[in-house]
């Protein structure tokens, strides 16, 4: 179980004053659900999930993990308890190889037919890219793709995805909703995926709501989208609208 | 070959050599020749004017290989080594220099090799160099190596050269003619640390038509190390030349990059890129979220970086 309880996060800015970014963030996750989280850009999601892996230090609140308290553990100690973040804009790195990553992930060498099977999970034609460098020759979507399968190669607890669906091409978002709806059905893993998509939203139990760096709304996925449609205007202008921005930025 | 603990290491870090290797070879240890091996393709003949040898290749020699590490274990010696390879036409060879210092001294050792590569008509060579220095001593480890390379209509060549750790002081100069139809391709990677020095100078002048060279350098700087690059790319035809030079900065470490690329013909094509920083926070901190500590983390960024 994932609880988050008061957390808040302020950065220093430019007039010397402070901006909070997440302003008190209560949220608990029960194992092996599947959970959403939504809401306006800006509006924390990142530095949520960020604060969950030990990238962002919080400056205040308490975050538990199976009862085990992590606010002060390291990036590496939280991951080595089994919690795993896909970045929303993962780097590249010069002479390092796909293969090299997958291993790094699993924390084994990896044959390369298992390398080939994390990857056909994100549609990606694996025989292919095992052998690339992870350099700027990738492009935007097969990097996208590539950090999903390190998550997927990692030995986890609890998984958070930062929009997925970010510049993925149809076939592969049909292929990684699959692949999500396949892990959630084993019901061996707590699943967080940030996204702005209908389609990644059906597969959720419940749907959580961040705005203004706190949760405006959480509950289960039917009950949820009434709102969101009510409040995004007519249809599902919100969805539609924040799915294009986000292609836009990601190029 | 009689050998102890240490050639033994000298040998595998420079030459991944465990015993005699495979065709023709000539190792040489603290300015005396060792054993040599040579074949009816190969021939090897100690210079008579001075130090070095001759390595002669016959036309059409394909799929052998030559083998010439140097290893010095002894505080205080200074050589300088002339080897010219003589590779006839048609050829498809693998070369293997090298040359490893233990120093357990207080006195300067150094090596300058000069190597010079004749290559013939559409021959194929694959030169591969390790430098490594190693040694409990306070003495210096310092490798000056020279390279030519005259490559003819269609032949071509690739230049590994590699210089992980170890040695204090070194100044490189490489100088390459591409005729019509051939090409070069070089491969550098190094990492100094402590107080060491490198400089690496470069010529590749593409003589000819339909001439290529891939410059691809890859280097770290640790510590209190300096590092000076001058590849220089030359265009005197309608060539094609490359140069792609990257370094990561680690400690208080300083890397000059002083590229060149200078086109004497209308028609040659000549592009560089280069990029100097250090470890971007994000590579390190994706590494962590993945189990790593931040020193594992580093390792594997220099690692892959410099593979
Ligand atoms: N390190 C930081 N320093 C300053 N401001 C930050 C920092 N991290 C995030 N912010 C700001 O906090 C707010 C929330 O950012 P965050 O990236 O968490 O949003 P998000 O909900 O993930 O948005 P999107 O849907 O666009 O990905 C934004 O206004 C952002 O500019
Ligand atoms: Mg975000």
């Amino acid at each position: 179980m994932l609880e988050l309880k008061g957390l808040t996060y302020q950065v220093d800015n430019e007039g010397g004053g402070t901006t909070n970014i997440l302003n008190g963030i209560d949220l608990t996750v029960a194992d092996n659900k599947f959970i959403v989280i939504t809401g306006p850009n800006g509006g924390g999601k990142t530095s949520l999930a960020k604060t969950i892996m030990g990238l962002y230090q919080p400056t205040g609140g308490q975050i538990l993990w199976n009862g085990t308290d992590i606010t002060n553990m390291t990036i590496t100690e939280r991951a080595k308890l089994g919690i795993s973040y896909g970045f929303q804009q993962p780097p590249r790195f010069k002479g390092m190889r796909v293969r090299d990553l997958l291993e790094l992930a699993s924390g084994t060498k990896l044959t390369r037919d298992e390398c080939c099977s994390y990857l056909n999970r994100v549609g990606l034609c694996a025989a292919d890219y095992v052998d690339r460098e992870m350099d700027t020759s990738l492009s935007g979507g097969e990097v996208k793709r590539i950090e999903i399968a390190t998550i997927l190669a990692r030995p986890s607890g609890l998984l958070i995805f930062d929009e997925p669906e970010a510049g993925i091409d149809l076939w592969s978002f049909a292929k990684l909703t699959e692949t999500f709806r396949l892990i959630h059905g084993r019901r061996e893993n707590t699943i967080i995926v940030i996204s702005h998509q209908e389609r990644i939203i059906d597969l959720a139990d419940e749907i959580v709501m961040v705005s203004d760096g706190k949760v405006v709304r959480h509950g289960p996925k039917e009950e949820l989208m009434i709102h969101i449609l009510a409040e995004t205007g007519n249809g599902c202008d919100f969805l539609r609208g924040a799915t294009c921005h986000d292609q836009d930025k990601e190029g | 070959m009689a050998q102890n603990k240490v050639d033994i290491n000298l040998l595998r870090e420079i030459a991944d050599l465990e015993g005699t290797p495979k065709g023709a070879y000539n190792i040489r240890k603290n300015g005396q020749l060792v054993s040599r091996g040579i074949n009816a393709n190969i021939d090897i003949v100690t210079k008579d004017d001075k130090p070095g040898i001759d390595i002669i290749i016959k036309d059409g020699t394909k799929n052998q290989s030559v083998h010439i590490p140097v290893i010095i274990t002894e505080t205080g010696l200074d050589e300088l080594v002339y080897n010219d390879f003589h590779i006839g036409a048609d050829c498809d060879v693998v070369i293997v220099a090298g040359c490893g210092i233990h120093n357990a001294g207080d006195k300067k050792s150094e090596h300058s090799g000069i190597h010079t590569f004749y290559i013939g008509e559409n021959s194929k060579v694959q030169y591969v160099e390790k430098h490594y220095g190693e040694g409990e001593g306070t003495g210096e480890k310092v490798m000056n190596p020279r390279t030519e390379v005259y490559l003819e209509k269609n032949a071509s060549i690739t230049l590994d050269t590699t210089q992980l750790r170890g040695v204090d002081s070194t100044e490189r100069y490489t100088k390459i003619v591409v005729k019509e139809g051939a090409e070069a391709i070089v491969m550098e990677k190094l990492l100094t640390h402590d107080k060491q020095k490198a400089v690496s100078e470069m010529d590749v002048i593409l003589a000819g038509e339909g001439a290529s060279s891939r410059v691809i350098s890859r280097s770290v700087a640790q510590d209190d190390s300096e590092q000076i690059f001058y590849p220089r790319m030359i265009g005197d035809g309608a060539g094609f030349g490359h140069v792609q030079c990257d370094s990561i900065l680690m400690g208080k470490a300083k890397i000059q990059s002083i590229p060149a690329i200078i086109a004497n013909h209308p028609d040659a094509q000549l592009v560089h890129e280069a990029a100097i920083g250090r470890i971007a926070g994000e590579q390190l901190l994706k590494l962590m979220t993945l189990g790593l500590t931040a020193e594992e983390a580093e390792e594997e960024i220099l690692n892959g970086f410099l593979r």
